[in-house]
């Protein structure tokens, strides 16, 4: 185990100490990386007949919001403002930790969903995406004779 | 409300953006999913307590394959100072953003302090 440069600073230690644990117990990461704390935060789930995206995105016009989904992969972007005064206003920020800014995050989704049958819904600040899975992938009882 | 005497259930914290200006305060908190029934806003004392719960419409039978969202509420408690009047406190939820303002009490108000040079 490698230390850093200047071992003083313990919130860099910790930071680092957490990619190592998450590098440790996430044994296959996707090629796309799906880093965890971006913007919007996203849950993904799925059921046997759809998967279930849930995007934790408050605060934005749902017809700015771009959803693309192309063979497999859903792509989430868009851009946030913070509505925060400009500096020359004469006001202070004293704490400014909500995101602000262009984002982009995609999916990698398993290749039995179907494109044509995708909903999107945005409310209180969740986009929450269903795609259902092609009939020919859902399981099916086969009938013996 | 919620009764002190129950531990606080595990929370989220919700990221803040906080802007003070001459007239007051205004904070901003990313609260996705709450709806305006779910959302709690009290002063007790000189603590400002936000609190609110998800309501997502989630499907049966449902199997989670990436979770970074793992709790369904929000917390979050600030300490008020003095000179901010908790009786004038307004609030606004839009899209899972809460806005809260918070008016200075009228003599808290920055005054320009007159420097008299003999």
């Amino acid at each position: 185990m490698e230390h850093s440069l200047f071992p003083r600073d313990m919130f860099a230690e910790l930071d680092r100490l957490q990619r190592q644990m998450q590098q440790a117990f996430e044994f296959s990461p996707s090629i796309r990386g799906f880093a965890r704390g971006g913007f919007p935060a996203l849950n993904v789930a799925g059921t046997a007949d759809s998967a279930e995206i849930y995007a934790f995105a408050p605060g934005l016009d749902p017809q700015s919001i771009h959803v693309q989904l192309e063979r497999g992969v859903l792509s989430i972007s868009g851009v946030r403002t913070n509505g925060l005064p400009a500096p020359d206003t004469g006001a202070s920020v004293h704490l400014q930790e909500r995101f602000a800014g262009r984002f982009h995050r995609v999916v990698t989704l398993s290749d039995d969903l179907d494109p044509d049958q995708v909903r999107a819904n945005y409310r209180d600040g969740v986009l929450h995406i269903s795609i259902g899975r092609k009939e020919s992938a859902k399981p099916r009882r086969i009938n013996v004779n | 409300m919620t009764d002190d005497k129950t531990p606080a259930q595990p929370a989220l914290l919700p990221p803040v953006d906080v802007i003070e200006d001459a007239g007051g305060i205004t904070l901003y908190a990313d609260m996705p999913g709450v709806s305006r029934e779910r959302l709690s806003v009290h002063v007790d004392g000189d603590t400002l307590v936000i609190e609110g719960d998800m309501g997502l419409e989630i499907p049966q039978d449902l199997q989670a394959t990436h979770v970074e969202v793992s709790l369904p509420r929000y917390r979050r408690v600030f300490a008020l100072s003095k000179e901010l009047d908790a009786q004038r406190l307004s609030a606004e939820l839009k899209q899972g953003v809460l806005k809260l303002r918070l008016q200075k009490a009228e003599q808290a108000k920055s005054r320009r302090i007159e420097i008299k040079v003999n």
